[in-house]
C-alpha cells in the first residue's frame, strides 16, 4: 500500500519537476558553463577560462558594487520590517471585526494593482529639483536652495524599495499574528506584563516566522534588483544587478554569467542562514 | 507616425503657400484642382522614372515580400515604411532598439532581420561575425549621388579626416565573401549610408547665464549636480575624451582609438568627477535625455538633435550648442543580412536605392539629420526649408516638422549654421577602439564606482 501511494507521489509530481528542470535548472546550468567561457567584443568563444570569476573576485568594483547592495537590502529590510510590522500589528490587534481588517488589508494592496516601474516612475515628478517637494519647501521658506539628494541618489533607490517592498513584509507577519492565540496576550497581561513587555516576550516571538519570511521576500527581491536602482539612482549609483545588466548589455555574456553565479550563491548563503533561524515548514 | 498617410494629406488646404509639401516641389504644375492623393502618386511615379536603368523587380509576388528592418530609433521611422509600401509595392517591418541591444541582435540573431539599420562604429564591431552580405554599388543607380564624406572621408577635397570610427573607414570590403574592411573604396559596400549627423552637448540657456563655447564647461563647478552624460560606453567615452582634451588634462593621439594610458587617464579624470558630485546621473535612451533637460535636473549634457527639438517643442529653452572643439559625429546606414537572397534579396536593394532617392532623405533632413545623398533630397524640401537645415539661413517662414507640427518660426537660425559648417568641424567619429574591451570595463568602473 505504502509503495503504491510512494508510486502515485511520484508521477503526481513530476509535471512540476519537469517544468522546474526545464525553466530553473537547466538555464542555471548554462548559466554556470557560460560563466567559463571566452567572450570578444561581438562574440562567445566557449572555453573553459578563470579570467572572469578573477576579475569579478579581485576587482574594487565588485567590492563597491557588493557593498552598495548589501547597504541597500540593510536599509530596504529595516524600514519595511519597521512598517510591515507596525501595520501588521495595527491591523491584528487594533482592529477587531474581521470586515474591517479586511477592507483595511485590501486597501493595503491597491497600490499593487498598478506595476512597479510605474509606481517607481511616480516618485519623479515628486523628488526632482523641481519637483513637488522641493518647490513646497521652497515657497514655504524653510529652505533656501532645492534638495539635490531627493532623486538620483541611494534616498531616492531605499525609498522606493521601501514603498514597493512594505506589503511584503506585511502580509507574512499579519499572517503569523492572526494566529496568535489571544489568550496568551490575556494571560500575559494578567501575570503583570506591561503593553512593552507583551509586545517583546509574546508578540514578537510568536511572529518569527512571518518575520522572517518578510525578510527573505524583501532580502531577495533587493538583492537581484536592478530597475530600482536605474531608475531611482539615475544610473549614478550602482549595485550588483546593474553591474551585471551593463555587461548584458555590452555583449559580454559570460562576465554576466559569473556575476550572476556569484550572486546567486550569495543569496543561497543569506537564505541558508536566514532558514537557519525557523523553521519554515513547521511554522506554515 | 503616420503622419504620411495620403489621406490626411488630402486635408492640408493647398494654399497654405508659406511651406509647401514636398510633393509641390517635385510636381510644381500640380494645381489645386488635382487631388493630393493622385499628385502623391505622380510624385511616387517622378521617383520611379529618375532611377530608371536600374533593373526594376515588377513581379507580381513581390507585393508578398515583406523585408524585416532593425535598427535604432533614429530612423526606424513608421513613415518610410508606409511611403515604401506605396513607392515600391512591398511590405517593411521595423523594430526600434536602443544600440546595444542593436548590436547584440546583430550579432546573436543574424536571421531575425533582414536588413540592419545600424551605425559604423557598430558594423565595425558586427561585420567582422560575417552575418551581413555587402552591397554591390553597380546595383544602385544613387550611387554616384553619396556624399564623398563616405566614399573618402573628405567633404571636400582639402577637409581633414577626422578622429574615430570614419564612415569611410568600414564601408567598404575588397571583395563580396571577406569580412576584413578595404582601406580603399571598392565595390562592394557594407554599409550604404543614410543618415548622420554631428552631435554637441545641450545646453539650458535660460538656466546657464554665460556664454558656453568648450567641451570643457560641462566640468565647470558652477554646474556642480546638473550635468549628465550618456552610458553607452563607446560615444560616451568620445565624449569624455572631447571634455578632457578640452580641458587641456590629455592630448590623445587618436580620440577614436585610445591606448590604455589613455583610457585610464579619461577614466581617472571622469572618476574624481562623478566623486565631486558633478554629474546628476547618466542615461542611456532618448527619452531619459529629454526628462532630465525638460525637467530642469540638468542644465548641459551629452544630448542628440532631435532631443533637443524634444525639448523646445515643450516650450523649454534648449541649444544645441556649437563648441570650439569641434562635433562628435556619428553615422547610419543600412545593411543586409547574409541568409537574404533571391527575390527578397532584389527587393533590398530596390528599397535601399529608394531610400537614397530623395523622399526619405528629404524626412530626415526635416528632423535635423543629414541624408547622404544630400543632392536627392534637396528636391523634395522647399527652399526655405533646404536654407534653414541646410545652409544655416534665417527661417523666412514657419519650420515644420515632418509631423506637422511647428518647430521653428521666421528669423530661427539653426544652432550651428550650416551643412558645410556643422560637418566641417567634426573633431571625432563615434568609434570602437582595438583596445574596446579594456574601455568597456574602465567605464563599468566608472558607472559603478
Amino acid at each position: 500500500m505504502s509503495a503504491s501511494k510512494n508510486r502515485h507521489a511520484y508521477w503526481q509530481a513530476s509535471p512540476l519537476t519537469l517544468v522546474l528542470l526545464a525553466f530553473l535548472v537547466f538555464p542555471i546550468i548554462v548559466i554556470g558553463i557560460v560563466s567559463f567561457w571566452n567572450y570578444n567584443s561581438y562574440s562567445l568563444i566557449p572555453d573553459f577560462i578563470f579570467d572572469n570569476y578573477a576579475y569579478l573576485l579581485t576587482s574594487p568594483v565588485t567590492l563597491k558594487a557588493y557593498i552598495n547592495t548589501f547597504q541597500f537590502a540593510f536599509l530596504a529590510w529595516f524600514f519595511t520590517l519597521a512598517i510591515g510590522f507596525t501595520v501588521a500589528y495595527f491591523l491584528a490587534f487594533h482592529i477587531h471585526s474581521v470586515k474591517a481588517q479586511t477592507i483595511c488589508f485590501l486597501i493595503c494592496t491597491v497600490p499593487f494593482f498598478t506595476s512597479n516601474i510605474i509606481r517607481m516612475i511616480s516618485w519623479i515628478p515628486l523628488l526632482g529639483r523641481n519637483g513637488l517637494v522641493n518647490s513646497s519647501l521652497l515657497s514655504a521658506g524653510i529652505i533656501d536652495q532645492p534638495l539635490t539628494f531627493l532623486l538620483y541618489s541611494d534616498f531616492a533607490v531605499v525609498l522606493a524599495y521601501v514603498h514597493l517592498y512594505s506589503l511584503f513584509m506585511v502580509v507574512p507577519i499579519f499572517n503569523s499574528m492572526m494566529r496568535i492565540d489571544r489568550s496568551l496576550v490575556e494571560a500575559a497581561v494578567d501575570a503583570g506584563a506591561n503593553a512593552f513587555q507583551v509586545l517583546r516576550d509574546v508578540i514578537v516571538p510568536l511572529s518569527k516566522s512571518g518575520i522572517i519570511v518578510g525578510s527573505i521576500f524583501v532580502m531577495t527581491l533587493v538583492m537581484g534588483d536592478f530597475v530600482t536602482v536605474k531608475i531611482m539612482g539615475g544610473g549614478i549609483t550602482a549595485n550588483v544587478g546593474m553591474m551585471i545588466y551593463n555587461e548584458i548589455s555590452l555583449l559580454q555574456y559570460p562576465a554576466a554569467a559569473a556575476g550572476a553565479v556569484v550572486l546567486l550563491a550569495t543569496v543561497l548563503m543569506m537564505l541558508v542562514i536566514l532558514f537557519r533561524l525557523v523553521d519554515i515548514r513547521k511554522e506554515l | 507616425m503616420n503622419d504620411q498617410d495620403p489621406t490626411k494629406l488630402d486635408s492640408t488646404p493647398d494654399d497654405s503657400g508659406v511651406n509647401p509639401t514636398e510633393t509641390d516641389s517635385v510636381t510644381p504644375k500640380a494645381s489645386s484642382g488635382v487631388s493630393r492623393r493622385s499628385v502623391l502618386k505622380g510624385a511616387a511615379g517622378a521617383g520611379v522614372a529618375a532611377i530608371s536603368g536600374f533593373p526594376m523587380i515588377w513581379a507580381q509576388n513581390i507585393q508578398n515580400v515583406t523585408l524585416r528592418q532593425f535598427g535604432t530609433g533614429v530612423s526606424n521611422l513608421n513613415a518610410i515604411a508606409e511611403k515604401c509600401k506605396e513607392d515600391l509595392g512591398f511590405n517593411l517591418q521595423l523594430t526600434s532598439l536602443d544600440s546595444d541591444s542593436v548590436t547584440q541582435r546583430a550579432v546573436t540573431q543574424p536571421n531575425s532581420y533582414d536588413i540592419a539599420d545600424i551605425e559604423y562604429w557598430i558594423c565595425k564591431k558586427v561585420y567582422p561575425s560575417g552575418v551581413m552580405q555587402p552591397l554591390d554599388v553597380s546595383r544602385l543607380s544613387n550611387y554616384d549621388k553619396i556624399s564623398q564624406l563616405f566614399i573618402t572621408g573628405r567633404l571636400t577635397d582639402d577637409a581633414e579626416i577626422a578622429q574615430g570610427t570614419a564612415p569611410h573607414t568600414v564601408g567598404f570590403v575588397p571583395t563580396k565573401e571577406s569580412t576584413e574592411f578595404a582601406s580603399a573604396p571598392t565595390n562592394w559596400m557594407t554599409l550604404i549610408p543614410t543618415i548622420y549627423n554631428a552631435d554637441t552637448l545641450g545646453i539650458r540657456p535660460d538656466l546657464i547665464d554665460r556664454p558656453i563655447t568648450s567641451w570643457a564647461d560641462i566640468m565647470d563647478p558652477a554646474f556642480r549636480g546638473q550635468t549628465s552624460l550618456i552610458n553607452v560606453p563607446s560615444i560616451g567615452i568620445m565624449d569624455a575624451a572631447m571634455i578632457c582634451e578640452a580641458m587641456g588634462e590629455i592630448t590623445y593621439g587618436d580620440k577614436g582609438n585610445m591606448t590604455r594610458a589613455e583610457i585610464d587617464q579619461t577614466i581617472d579624470i571622469l572618476k574624481a568627477a562623478k566623486r565631486d558630485g558633478q554629474f546628476r546621473a547618466f542615461w542611456k535612451t532618448f527619452d531619459e535625455s529629454v526628462n532630465l533637460m525638460a525637467s530642469g535636473e540638468v542644465v548641459i549634457q551629452s544630448m542628440w538633435s532631435p532631443a533637443v527639438a524634444a525639448v523646445r517643442s515643450q516650450g523649454i529653452a534648449c541649444r544645441y550648442q556649437p563648441l570650439q572643439e569641434g562635433y562628435r559625429a556619428w553615422g547610419g546606414g543600412l545593411g543586409i543580412a547574409s541568409h537574404l537572397s533571391g527575390l527578397e534579396l532584389d527587393a533590398a536593394y530596390e528599397y535601399i536605392d529608394w531610400y537614397l532617392s530623395g523622399w526619405v532623405g528629404a524626412y530626415l533632413n526635416r528632423q535635423g539629420y543629414y541624408s547622404a545623398a544630400p543632392e536627392t533630397s534637396k528636391q523634395f524640401m522647399s527652399d526655405d526649408e533646404w536654407g534653414y537645415w541646410m545652409e544655416g539661413e534665417a527661417a523666412q517662414g514657419d519650420i515644420l516638422s515632418p509631423s506637422g507640427d511647428v518647430m521653428e518660426t521666421a528669423g530661427a537660425v539653426r544652432d550651428g549654421g550650416s551643412y558645410e559648417e556643422r560637418m566641417g568641424s567634426v573633431a571625432c567619429w563615434n568609434s570602437v577602439m582595438d583596445e574596446n574591451q579594456y574601455m568597456v570595463r574602465k567605464w563599468n568602473e566608472f558607472i559603478v564606482s
